[in-house]
């Protein structure tokens, strides 16, 4: 058990591609922590410094209170699970399970005693005899936790061990690592490109764009309180619809949204003395499709009216995906399967305008 | 119903397919078996019967193992296949543990020019032995190992392991790298990756470099044609053809029964290996 700490660390490979440009991130004891972005972001890079399994540019990674830029992996106590597993072929899945053990020269009986145990944790107890050829997917994939587990280290390392599994599956093994985890409690660095595993799983998420870190924060923080457009429109699913606007004031106080000619929502109250200054700019406009609904609450404070012409709609069995272009840009509707939006017609809907978004233009710094 | 047709024409089809290769793999059964099996048929004849103008080559008359106990008594015989034993044995082990250790280094460690360094050990083999005997004799000569078995155990791992290492550097490049950083990871030096990992899952391209190595030794005939001329220091493939043609008398029955004899360890070690040679080992490390 050890918090792990990443101080200004840099990561150039050869041919000075900068995959992590200087990035901190401190992560507490028993946290479950994830990295996530896109494709190429540097998450894998990250992970692989804290294994020892890259070397560290710059900066300095420290685990359980010792700097360990130049300790190799085996003296680091970690273990990873990597995307494709990574089983011994020619090993039994007890062997593959005690080979640390039996490289540490543990005893024969704390290392049955061990196995046993996280067989149990994982349900693999009836595989133990088997290679790895004859296991599932799934059940390779539980193999391979088993034997990050049974090192029991201070920290556990994944990357994107579930993307090699069917949906279904992935579902499944999700819910299992939560479990695990929160039955050993270990620290946890957990990759993945998909913002859903992350935000099911992580005590906190960081999000990572082109070798930085966007945002540091618990699901709901980064949900709510995104900081930038980019993770605005990272996290939530369907994304976050952008519309360009001017932020402009009406007679009596009250600032408006204007979008291209036809659309213009007032801005709540609340909101007025956050937004003034920037009043009249070139600003973009966010708003989770989840926040426009058909027009039910009109009333209530920041619920406002819209009216768009339908595109497209999907119904998706819990929900139905409505999709609208304002002015050329796509804008898309989270709404009741009991919907009448067909398209060619208006649909009148109510944007909830308490949860929308004003970000500059040019940085997508979020105001 | 016009499902059950097309199941059936495709059932048909793969009959076909089915008898086209019995028949093309007959043949070549045929054309392999037919030498072996002369050899066998007349080195159960007695010199007599070889000569003999009546009767078909193809038959023998009255089989006996005389040629083959002439030789397993023959001291001379005894001692080139004890040589060639030797040789052979000291070439495998040499070549295969330099090889699978180069292999290593170079598909694993990439240190500065291992790209280059695996490009150039291919090349090596490309060059023809013929060509290199010459060169060689001087440099055997001086080294004052001309007409010694130690030559060719020299000479003969300098021929197999540009070619084996070509092989393991192709298995072991085949081995995920995740195996070694979980390796690494799980505590394990790289001496322990490699014996406990890559020799084990590389096992089956080990065992083809194995019967390489062990061909190359074997088999071997020109550079103990030209090394070697006295008889305690002679080898299987060079003897017999110096030893049971004396002038232009080719002693026929002797020489089969000789060449069956030589050809005892090959078929044992394929055969035994070949138990071992469990192809796709590698399966279940990964996805898959
Ligand atoms: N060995 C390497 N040599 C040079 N560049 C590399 C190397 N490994 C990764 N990179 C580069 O570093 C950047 C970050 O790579 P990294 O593997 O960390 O991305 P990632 O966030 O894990 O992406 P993914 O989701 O696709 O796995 C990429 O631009 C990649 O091309
Ligand atoms: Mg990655």
């Amino acid at each position: 058990m050890a918090e792990v700490s990443v101080r200004k660390v840099v990561k150039e490979y050869d041919g000075g591609v900068q995959a992590v440009k200087g990035i901190d991130l401190e992560i507490a004891d028993h946290e479950f922590v994830v990295l996530v972005g896109p494709s190429g972001c540097g998450k894998s890079t990250t992970l692989r410094m804290i294994a020892g399994l890259e070397e560290i540019t710059g900066g300095e990674i420290w685990i359980g209170g010792d700097v360990v830029n130049d300790v190799p992996p085996r003296d680091r106590d970690i273990a990873m699970v990597f995307q494709n597993y990574a089983l011994y072929p020619h090993m039994s899945v007890f062997d593959n399970m005690a080979f640390g053990l039996k490289l540490r020269k543990f005893p024969k009986d704390e290392i049955k005693r061990r196995v046993d145990e996280a067989a149990r944790i994982l349900d693999i107890g009836m595989l133990l005899e088997r290679k790895p050829r004859a296991l599932s997917g799934g059940q390779r994939q539980r193999v391979a936790m088993g034997r990050a587990i049974v090192r029991n280290p201070k920290v556990f390392l994944f990357d994107e061990p579930l993307s090699n599994l069917d949906a279904k599956l992935r579902v499944q093994m999700r819910t299992e690592i939560k479990k695990v985890h929160q039955t050993v409690k270990t620290t946890t660095v957990y990759v993945t490109h998909d913002q859903i595993e992350a935000m099911t799983l992580a005590d906190r998420v960081v999000v990572m764009n082109h070798g930085i870190i966007e945002q540091v924060g618990t699901p709901q923080e980064l949900y709510h309180n995104p900081t930038s457009r980019f993770v605005a429109g990272f996290i939530g699913s369907p994304a976050m619809n952008f519309l360009p606007c001017r932020i402009e004031e009406a007679g009596g106080g009250g600032l408006f949204v204007q979008s291209g000619s036809n659309l213009r929502i007032p801005i709540p109250a609340a909101r007025t003395a956050r937004y003034a200054p920037h009043k009249n700019k070139e600003m973009v406009f966010g708003i989770r499709p989840e926040h426009l609904v058909e027009r039910r609450e009109v009333g209530k404070a920041g619920f406002e009216p819209v009216e768009l012409l339908v595109d497209v709609v999907e119904p998706m069995g819990m929900e139905t995906m409505v999709h609208f272009f304002v002015d050329g840009a796509p804008v898309c509707a989270r709404i009741d399967p009991a919907t009448h939006a067909a398209p060619e017609e208006m649909l009148a809907l109510t944007a909830d305008m308490n949860q929308m978004h004003i970000m500059e233009k040019d940085s997508g710094k979020v105001v | 119903m016009s499902a059950s047709t097309q199941a059936n024409s495709l059932h048909r089809q793969r009959q076909w397919a089915l008898y086209g290769s019995y028949a093309a793999l007959a043949v070549f059964v045929i054309i392999f078996l037919v030498p072996p099996f002369y050899t066998i048929i007349t080195s159960l004849k007695s010199s007599a019967e070889i000569s003999a103008q009546d009767g078909s080559p193809w038959m023998v008359k009255n089989p006996s193992l005389e040629n083959f106990w002439y030789l397993i008594t023959y001291s001379n015989f005894q001692t080139y296949y004890l040589n060639s034993v030797m040789i052979t044995a000291v070439t495998v082990v040499v070549s295969m543990v330099i090889s699978v250790l180069a292999a290593f280094s170079l598909s694993r460690m990439g240190f500065w020019g291992s790209g280059v360094l695996s490009t150039v050990v291919f090349l090596t083999y490309l060059v023809p032995p013929s060509l290199l005997f010459i060169p060689l004799f001087q440099i055997v000569g001086s080294l004052g190992l001309i007409n010694s078995v130690w030559c060719l155990i020299l000479l003969y791992p300098t021929l197999a392991v540009p070619f084996c290492t070509w092989i393991m550097i192709g298995y072991f490049s085949s081995i995920p790298k995740e195996l070694d950083e979980a390796a690494l990871i799980d505590g394990a030096n790289y001496i322990q990756i490699l014996t406990k990992i890559f020799i084990p899952v590389a096992m089956p391209g080990i065992i083809a470099a194995t019967i390489f190595a062990f061909t190359v030794a074997w088999g071997a005939f020109l550079y103990p044609l030209a090394y070697l001329y006295t008889s305690n220091q002679m080898v299987l493939t060079v003897g017999i053809i110096s030893d049971l043609i004396r002038g232009d008398v080719f002693q026929w029955g002797k020489i089969m029964a000789a060449c069956l004899l030589a050809s005892l360890p090959p078929i044992v070690i394929y055969a035994c290996l070949m138990d071992y040679y469990v192809a796709g080992l590698t399966a279940g490390a990964t996805k898959g």
